[in-house]
C-alpha cells in the first residue's frame, strides 16, 4: 500500500515537506496562517500540545527575557559537505545570549549538521568538510584549541547518554583536567552542586550523588546531561532534539529549564517539534535542503512567514 | 502459556512436533552429559578425598604411600593462570581498543583481525611446538631453565605462560570488542563534546563501560588456560615438583619448570601413564572445580551492571 502512494506523514510534522503534501493540507498554504491558535488536542499532536500548553489551553509563548541580548556566536557563509553531498549551504546566523534560537526543518535539512559545526563536532565525521567562518565572541573557532572550544560551547544529545559512573562523576567529568593532577571531590563539590541546581535536578539527586547515573529515569538522565554540560560554565549550550526520547512531563520540565537558562548561556536547540519551537524559541531559523530559508523572531516566522516554503512547512504543522 | 488450540503441540504437523521434541531432547541430553561428568568426577574424587594431598609435594616413586600429593601442580596452575592473564588481558584489551576505536588503515585492521583468528584457531600443541623452537634460541636462554651443561632447554613458566596467553588472547579481544561495540557512538561524542580527547574518552568512559566484557573474556581465557595440557607437557617441563631456575629467587621461579593439575592428571590417570589413578581422580575433581568456578565467575560478571543506553 505504501508503495502505491506517497508516504502519509505518520506522526511527525516534518514529513510533510519530504513527501508532496496531501491536498487537504495544501489549503492552508494560500491562507494567511493564524498560527497562534491552539493546535487541536487530537492524537496527531497530543505529545506536542501536552507540554507547557497543558490541557486544551493555547500554546503559550515565552515572555522575552528581560536581560540584555549579547551576540556570542556567529556563522558566516557556512557551508558543510559530506563528500559530494552539501548538507549546509551558505548559512549566516547570529547566536545570542538571552534568547533561545530554534533550528527547525524537515529531517535531513542540515540543522543538526549546522549545530554540530558550532562545537566542531562535525569534524569527527571523516568525509565532512566545512567552509565559511564561525566565531565565538569574535574569535574564529578554527583557530581555537578544539577541546577548549568544546568546554565553552557545550552540547546535549538526542538520547540521554550519562557515562557509566556516579551522578557526581558525570557532572564533574568536564571539570577534571586530563592527565594532570585531579582536583579532589571537595574542591569540585560546589561546582557540581551548582550545575545540578541549575539543571533543576538537585532536589531529586542531591542526597544520592554516589549512585550510578544510568539508574536514573530518562528525563532525569537528560537533565543530568544538561547539568554535565553546564558544569564547566559554557557560554553556549547546544541542544540536539533533547526531548525527542522523553515523555511529555519530562519534556515540560526541560523546556522550562531551557527558558531559565537562556539568560546565562546562549541556547541553540534543534527540534522538529514545532510546537516546542513555538513554546520556547525567541528566534527561529527554518532550514530546508541545507539552506537557511528564513530566520527571524519566532512570532514572525510562525505568524507571518515571508517565504512560501516556510509558510508551507509551518502551515502543514499547524493547519 | 495459553492453552488455545493452535498452541497445543498435539495439533502441530508431524515435522514440527519432531523438531519440538528434538529440541527438548537435545537440551535434556546435554544436561544429562554434563551432570554425569560432574557427578562421576565428584564421586571418584571424593572417594579418594584427602585434604592432605593439596598441601603435599609430589614425589616420583611407584610406591603410592610415598608419592605425595599435588601441591606443586596446584601452585603451578595458579602461577600459570596469573602469568598468562597478566600478558593476555592488557594485550587483548589494547588490541580490541585499537580495532574498535582506531582501526585505520583498514587493511592493517583486517590483518590484525585475521591474526587474532589464526591464533584462536591454532591447536595448543602447535603453539607449544612453536614456543619450544622459539624459546630454545640461544639469546633467549635467560628466560628458560638451564639444562645440564648450560644448554638452553626452552622450558619454563615464562615460556609456557607466553604461549598460554595466546590461548586466552582471542577470548579477551573478542569479548572486549563486543563490549566496546555495544557502546553507542553518541556516548563517545558526548565526551568529545565536553572537551575531552579521544584518549581521555577511552580511559574514562569506554573502558569502565566495557569492564564487564573485559572481565568475561579474561575469565573465559583463564578457564582455557587452566584446562590446557599440551603446552604444559611441552613447555613447562612437566616436572612433578617446581624447580627453581636460579638460586631460589622469584625470577628463578618464573624461569623454572613445574607441572599443573592437567599434566598431573595426565601422568597419573589411567588415561595417561596410570601411575596413581586415585590421586588423579581427586586432582581431576579439583581441576573441574577450578574451571567451574571460573565459568561461574563469567556468568556473574556478565550479569553485572551492564549499562544500557538507547541507541
Amino acid at each position: 500500500m505504501d508503495a502505491l502512494k506517497p508516504p502519509e506523514p505518520p506522526r511527525e510534522e516534518q514529513d510533510v515537506i519530504v513527501a508532496p503534501p496531501p491536498p487537504v493540507r495544501r489549503i492552508v498554504v494560500d491562507q494567511e496562517p493564524t498560527v497562534v491558535q491552539p493546535p487541536p488536542a487530537n492524537g496527531h499532536v497530543a505529545h506536542a500540545s501536552s507540554g507547557v500548553a497543558g490541557l486544551g489551553s493555547p500554546v503559550r509563548r515565552p515572555e522575552p527575557s528581560p536581560g540584555p541580548k549579547v551576540e556570542r556566536m556567529r556563522t558566516e557563509s557556512v557551508r558543510i559537505s559530506y563528500g559530494e553531498k552539501v548538507a549546509v549551504d551558505d548559512v549566516t546566523l547570529p547566536v545570542r545570549q538571552g534568547e533561545v534560537l530554534a533550528l527547525i526543518g524537515p529531517s535531513g535539512c542540515g540543522k543538526t549538521t549546522l549545530l554540530r559545526s558550532l562545537n566542531r563536532l562535525v569534524e569527527i565525521t571523516p568525509t565532512a568538510t566545512r567552509g565559511g567562518r564561525i566565531t565565538l565572541d569574535g574569535e574564529d573557532i578554527d583557530r581555537m584549541e578544539v577541546t577548549a572550544l568544546r568546554r565553552r560551547v557545550s552540547m546535549v544529545f538526542q538520547q540521554p547518554n550519562p557515562f557509566p559512573m556516579s551522578i557526581f562523576d558525570n557532572v564533574a567529568y568536564a571539570l577534571r583536567e586530563q592527565g594532570s593532577g585531579r582536583p579532589g571531590k571537595d574542591a569540585l563539590m560546589s561546582h557540581v552542586g551548582d550545575a545540578l541546581v541549575r539543571a533543576g535536578l538537585w532536589d531529586e539527586v542531591g542526597a544520592t550523588l554516589d549512585h550510578p547515573a544510568l539508574r536514573l529515569s530518562g528525563g532525569q538522565q537528560q537533565r543530568l546531561c544538561i547539568a554535565r554540560a553546564l558544569a564547566a560554565r559554557p557560554e553556549v549550550l547546544l541542544l540536539d532534539e533533547p526531548c525527542s526520547a522523553l515523555d511529555p512531563r519530562s519534556t515540560q520540565v526541560i523546556e522550562e529549564l531551557i527558558l531559565k537558562l537562556r539568560d546565562e548561556v546562549a541556547v541553540v536547540i534543534v527540534t522538529h517539534n514545532m510546537q516546542q519551537a513555538l513554546r520556547i524559541a525567541d528566534h527561529v531559523g527554518f532550514m530546508y535542503l541545507g539552506e537557511l530559508v528564513e530566520y527571524g523572531p519566532a512570532e514572525q516566522v510562525f505568524g507571518d512567514p515571508r517565504e512560501p516554503r516556510t509558510r508551507e512547512y509551518v502551515g502543514g504543522a499547524f493547519g | 502459556m495459553s492453552t488455545a488450540p493452535y498452541d497445543s503441540v498435539r495439533s502441530w504437523p508431524l515435522r514440527d512436533r519432531v523438531g519440538y521434541y528434538a529440541a527438548w531432547g537435545a537440551g535434556l541430553t546435554l544436561i544429562g552429559v554434563a551432570g554425569a561428568i560432574v557427578l562421576y568426577m565428584a564421586f571418584r574424587g571424593l572417594q579418594y578425598f584427602d585434604l592432605g594431598l593439596l598441601f603435599d609435594s609430589p614425589n616420583s616413586t611407584l610406591d603410592q604411600s610415598q608419592s605425595g600429593g599435588f601441591k606443586d601442580p596446584i601452585i603451578g596452575t595458579a602461577l600459570l593462570l596469573v602469568m598468562s592473564t597478566a600478558i593476555a588481558a592488557p594485550l587483548g584489551v589494547t588490541i580490541a581498543i585499537w580495532l574498535t576505536e582506531y582501526g585505520r588503515p583498514a587493511w592493517l585492521a583486517r590483518t590484525v583481525e585475521s591474526a587474532v583468528e589464526v591464533v584462536a584457531g591454532t591447536p595448543s600443541i602447535v603453539l607449544a611446538m612453536f614456543g619450544l623452537v622459539f624459546f630454545q634460541q640461544q639469546w633467549l636462554g635467560f628466560l628458560t631453565f638451564d639444562a645440564e651443561g648450560g644448554a638452553v632447554l626452552g622450558r619454563s613458566f615464562i615460556a609456557a605462560a607466553a604461549m598460554m596467553s595466546l590461548i586466552a588472547l582471542p577470548l579477551v579481544v573478542g569479548a572486549t570488542r563486543e563490549a566496546l561495540n555495544a557502546i553507542p557512538g553518541h556516548v563517545r561524542e558526548a565526551s568529545y563534546a565536553l572537551g575531552k580527547t579521544k584518549a581521555a574518552t577511552i580511559r574514562r568512559v569506554l573502558l569502565p563501560a566495557a569492564r564487564p566484557g573485559i572481565g568475561t573474556g579474561t575469565a573465559l581465557g583463564m578457564g582455557r588456560v587452566a584446562g590446557d595440557t599440551a603446552i604444559v607437557v611441552v613447555l613447562l617441563g612437566a616436572t612433578l615438583q617446581i624447580l627453581n631456575g636460579a638460586n631460589g629467587s622469584v625470577f628463578g621461579l618464573f624461569r623454572g619448570t613445574g607441572s599443573t593439575l592437567t599434566s598431573y592428571v595426565y601422568y597419573n590417570s589411567p588415561a595417561g601413564e596410570g601411575l596413581a589413578p586415585e590421586k588423579a581422580y581427586f586432582a581431576a575433581f579439583v581441576l573441574l572445580l577450578v574451571v567451574i568456578a571460573l565459568n561461574f565467575l563469567v556468568t556473574r560478571i556478565a550479569r553485572g551492571r551492564e549499562p544500557a543506553w538507547t541507541r
